[in-house]
């Protein structure tokens, strides 16, 4: 018979020292993904590692002018931090529209970051504001930008004995904000058929820079520099909206399946980024 | 009793107390079908086929029968061979051989999901390890799991001895088309030639699942001298003892099912799946056996209902008087025959008059878990049909389309679906209490749309057995054998109070086990309060006449003279005048020689009233995403007599969001194996609660005579209109006629594109 042992680390040596051990070791936060894999039979870990327990794994602290975000603080947690949510409002409402109230009181940034899922609701808003994560291992720790975690759809870039310790976000200048939508077919409790995540830094109405990232439109989420790119130096006029819409359906690379065609993703990335950058733009400018 | 309208007065019928099994409810303490424990008790698991359709070679069961824990082992070579017989359940039914056959395998496996194996150990860890160490050899056919692709002449054939029942010309050609039926009246075809506007369309819709939470469970203890109990919960408890009797050969009597609480069936509870398989693992190992559904094998092996394809064409003449219509469609069946064909055709087009018609209609197999019965079984998406071109006759007419339907609506007299007169039907003061509701002349903003469409379900009578028994003090408890899935007790309390004249207080409604109370037919057709309602107030006639009766012995004058007014008894013998409470009648009667005061009343009405509901609905449509949001929905319905107001417009709330559902997101998805992609509710989207207005209600009163209070079913026509009316709203919204369910928001915005 299956069974699985269960661990609560004290410190990030414990918790490295665990998962270095025993590589069917699987870290839990939440657990809102990994629960329902091991339930469902795709995933058979052999130990829980619970990060949870972890001093400075959870929890919001000021960082460099930015935040750095413990990897197990729920996503619920992250509203009440009220200068995070004026600085990265994107970032927050993408982790916010995670499953239901109930999912998002256990479910973690860093557990949708680290499930790797190109449908991820924060990874995109992430990715938009350049975040980036410090990962611990059996070397030590390094930072890396959260771009470079999700390798293909359930699988990261960590190396066996490493995990995510925590999500940093810059420091965010005046006139700068960021945004995040996302299509599905019904208002909660579902996945991303496409997501965009934008953010803007504006200057005198000009846009300075803009980054625009993309999920569920291919084996990872994108970063689509040329839709950045094409914000850059423009009022975001209808002319830069529709040059940053083609670049952005010229980067989408989705899949056709249960949750939508391929051309209905490809178009609503598109739609979704447009209204993302209208919404950032507007928050940089109710900031002014 | 009447007022100066004429409407009668009632003291508890109309009021809204506390259902008996709220709190329970409310608490968490209620005992749902998996809740229940026996000592003793083991837990079963099933193997399920991972293949649409295959044949079975040879099953290898060794290894697991060996692993430590298991105690019992089955497949389908321990059920007995059966000879064809076809049960009517009350909400359709089927025929014997294949009912066995979706319980266990045998030959070949029809569906992704289809039990070919079971287990029993003494943990259900051990039981689901054991299922890894059985063997299948299968022999993986050909599948089909769409519905005209199994029409095609060179589709896979699910059964070799199926031919079509009901062509005009027989033929032996082995097919999936399990039957055609025809109803027609007058000449269609001129009928159409006469009309000014004909209106047409193909429409399709995906098969879709009850979705009710609780999946299905059951406790089962054989014992040695061959009597067995079964704890389920169901739609009909005598239900699953007459199935499983017949499926296992054991004689009924010696089968008791108790009933426990039940987490929504819809439909879907009217059969079974698991009972006979725990008899067979729990008389194999001696031990009570508990078996339970995951939510995937409830998607994967109970019954959705069946995907459709309709073509419908109706023409009106200039005034926007129907003239004539042709309705043809078929619907998928799944594993085995049955998809509703019957109630589809005749309430495809029950709200209209119309003089020339003819509706044809074929049940077909497919590759998917055997169809059962949902709301109005087989008549929703037809109707979805219907309605959808009604309104585009009505919008090419310039005609608003409540004016539509009232110059064509039936009412009382004109003839029912079956050619007997229409009783008193609601369906034109619905129409009319629609066209004066606030919401149908609210203005609509850019983007947005109003829909309304109608909905006719027949509604079911059936057998139902009530006993009402006074206790000493005076209170009443009311046995029936009708599980209660939508608020019944309650119902059954109110009806029997307002008889006898308690506070509803004072009686306590129960649903029996099948060896304490007679026969009733399962819950089901909207037949309970209708039917059960009945027996119950029938037998609350007899307690109160038994009740006169003692207090006429009390006082020695003549039962004529004995009256029972507000509860209590009232001697009207001249110089005699006295009282009797219900409580002094009891402890008399407790206390004397005459014995307990119950009785018991047994009903078959032939003659349920219909269920006619309409809905309006207001959407706002995203033109650049195809996101539908549904903004406001009121629903009406002739309800006949409302017991319980709440429960009632529970149940047209319930229908509403559940056609919500299956307008906008609901779905089966088949990947190219056959099997189904989305057995979970994250990717089979019933409606959160986010996704849904408030939705207002308008009961109707139009009382039936054949049940005491004027009682009509309700818990089936309210999923008839919402289809049709969300359609017809997105349609509005989009200027573009939607005609395939669900209206995905891909879907959308591709059939957009197309018209463009
Ligand atoms: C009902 C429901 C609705 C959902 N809706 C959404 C939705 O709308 N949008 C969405 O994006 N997701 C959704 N999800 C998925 C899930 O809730 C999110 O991905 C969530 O953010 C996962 O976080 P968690 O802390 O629960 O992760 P866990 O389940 O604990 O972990 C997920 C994976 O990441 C690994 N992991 C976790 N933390 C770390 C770490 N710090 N370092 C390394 N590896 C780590 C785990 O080993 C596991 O493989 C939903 C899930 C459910 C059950």
């Amino acid at each position: 018979m299956t069974s699985a042992t269960y661990h609560a680390p004290a410190s990030v040596a414990e918790a490295v020292g665990l998962l270095s051990a025993n590589p069917a070791a699987k870290v839990i936060a939440g657990g809102t993904d990994l629960i329902v894999q091991t339930r469902s039979g795709r995933v058979k870990p052999s130990a829980y590692v619970d990060i949870k327990r972890i001093a400075g794994v959870s929890g919001i602290r000021a960082f460099e002018g930015g935040f750095a975000i413990g990897a197990a603080t729920p996503c619920t947690a992250l509203l009440e931090d009220a200068a995070l949510c004026a600085a990265w409002p994107g970032v927050i409402e993408a982790a916010n529209l995670i499953g239901s109230v109930q999912v998002r009181n256990r479910a973690t940034m860093g557990g949708n970051l680290c499930n790797a899922s190109p449908a991820a609701d924060s990874v995109p808003a992430l990715i938009a504001a350049g975040a980036t994560c410090v990962v611990a291992g059996p070397g030590g720790e390094r930072v890396v930008p959260v771009s470079a975690i999700p390798a293909s759809p359930g699988r990261t870039s960590l190396a066996p004995g490493e995990f995510v310790v925590e999500i940093r976000l810059p420091a965010q200048p005046a006139n700068a904000s960021d945004a995040y939508l996302r299509a599905i077919p019904r208002t909660e409790m579902d996945i991303a058929v496409a997501g965009a995540g934008v953010a803007l830094v504006m200057e005198g109405g000009v846009c300075k820079s803009a980054r625009v990232s993309l999920g569920a439109v291919a084996p990872t989420v994108l970063l689509v520099e040329a839709a950045g790119a094409a914000l850059v130096g423009t009022t975001l006029d209808d002319a830069a909206l529709d040059a940053m819409g083609e670049a952005v359906r010229a980067a989408c690379k989705p899949i056709d399946d249960k949750r939508g065609t391929a051309s209905y993703r490809t178009h609503t990335a598109a739609v979704l980024a447009r209204r993302a950058a209208l919404i950032a733009r507007d928050r940089a400018g109710a900031k002014a | 009793m009447n007022d100066m309208s004429g409407k009668p007065q009632y003291r508890v019928v109309g009021t809204r107390p506390v259902r008996p099994d709220g709190i329970d409810k409310v608490t968490g303490k209620a005992v749902f079908s998996a809740d229940h424990f026996v000592a003793g008790m083991i837990y079963g698991a099933i193997l399920r086929s991972p293949h649409a359709h295959a044949r079975i070679r040879s099953i290898d069961v060794s290894k697991a029968a060996a692993l430590p824990g298991v105690q019992a082992v089955v497949t389908g070579a321990d059920f007995p061979t059966l000879q064809s017989l076809e049960v009517e359940l009350g909400e359709g039914g089927g025929n014997i051989v294949d009912f066995s056959r979706n319980c266990m395998a045998r030959d070949k496996v029809y569906y992704d999901g289809h039990a070919v194996a079971a287990v029993a150990a003494t943990t259900l860890a051990i039981a689901t390890e054991a299922l890894e160490l059985i063997t299948v050899d299968y022999e993986v056919l050909p599948h089909v799991t769409d519905l005209a692709a199994a029409m095609a002449p060179d589709a896979p054939i699910l059964h070799d001895k199926i031919r079509t029942k009901g062509l005009d010309t027989p033929s032996d050609k082995p097919t999936n088309i399990t039957m055609r039926y025809v109803k027609q009246h007058g000449d269609a075809a001129a009928g159409l030639a006469r009309a000014k506007v004909v209106a047409r369309g193909s429409f399709s819709s995906a098969p879709v699942h009850q979705g009710y939470l609780e999946p299905q469970a059951c406790t089962v203890s054989y014992n040695a001298d061959g009597q067995v109990l079964i704890w389920a919960s169901s739609q009909g408890a005598f239900m699953i003892r007459t199935v499983t009797a017949q499926i296992l050969n054991i004689p009924i009597a010696d089968i008791r099912v108790t009933p426990l609480e039940i987490g929504g069936g819809f439909g879907g509870k009217t059969v079974i799946y698991l009972e006979p398989v725990a008899v067979l693992l729990s008389k194999k190992s001696g031990r009570p056996v508990r078996l339970a559904m995951s939510r995937s094998d409830v998607f994967r092996a109970t019954g959705p209902a069946p995907g459709t394809v309709c073509d419908v064409a109706i023409g009106a003449d200039e005034n926007g008087i129907l003239t004539g219509a042709e309705v043809i469609f078929s619907g998928s069946a799944g594993a085995f025959p049955g998809s509703g064909t019957h109630p589809a055709a005749i309430c495809s087009l029950a709200c209209y008059k119309i003089p020339d018609y003819y509706i044809e209609g074929q049940d077909v197999v497919t590759n998917m878990a055997c169809t059962a019965a949902y709301r109005s079984p087989g008549a929703p998406p037809i109707i979805f049909a219907v309605e959808s071109v009604i309104d585009e006759l009505a919008n090419t007419l310039g005609i608003d389309p409540i004016d539509f339907r009232l110059r064509n609506a039936v009412q009382e007299g004109d003839p029912s679906p079956t050619g007997t007169p229409f009783g008193p039907i609601g369906l034109k003061e619905i129409l009319e209490a629609a066209k004066v509701h606030q919401h149908w002349s609210e203005p609509l903003g850019p983007n947005q749309g109003r829909g309304i469409a109608a909905g006719y379900w027949p509604n079911f009578g059936g057998q139902s057995t009530a006993a009402v028994s006074l206790t000493d003090d005076g209170t009443v408890i009311v046995t029936t054998g009708s599980p209660d899935i939508g608020g019944s007790r309650a119902s059954m309390a109110m009806m029997a109070a307002e008889v006898i004249g308690l506070p509803y207080e004072n009686v306590r409604a129960i649903v029996a086990d099948t060896s304490s109370i007679g026969y009733s037919m399962l819950t089901g057709g909207s037949r309970t309060t209708f039917a059960t309602g009945k027996a119950v107030v029938e037998a609350a006639e007899k307690v109160v006449d038994e009740m006169r009766s003692r207090a006429a012995q009390i006082w020695g004058v003549d039962g004529s003279e004995v009256e029972w007014i507000d509860g209590e008894a009232s001697c009207t013998a001249p110089g005699k005048e006295a009282r009797l409470t219900i409580k002094q009648i009891a402890g008399k009667t407790g206390m004397s020689v005459k014995g307990p005061i119950s009785a018991e009343s047994t009903v078959n009405p032939p003659d349920p009233g219909p269920g006619i509901a309409v809905q309006i609905v207001d959407v706002e449509v995203d033109p650049d995403t195809g996101t539908v949001t549904v903004l406001r929905v009121t629903a009406l319905q002739d309800v006949g007599r409302a017991i319980h107001p709440s429960y009632v417009e529970g149940q047209m709330q319930g229908g509403v969001v559940q056609g919500i559902g299956w307008a906008l997101n609901e779905g089966y998805v088949f990947n190219a194996k056959g099997q189904l992609d989305n057995a979970g509710f994250l990717d089979y989207r019933i409606p959160v609660a986010s996704d849904l207005p408030m939705i207002s209600t308008v009961m109707i009163e139009v009382p039936w005579p054949s049940h005491p209070f004027g009682v009509k079913g309700v818990g089936e026509a309210p999923i008839c209109p919402p289809m049709g009316a969300v359609a017809n709203a997105v349609s509005a919204a989009t200027g573009v006629r939607m005609r395939h369910l669900p209206m995905s928001p891909d879907r959308i915005l591709s059939d957009i594109a197309a018209a463009q």
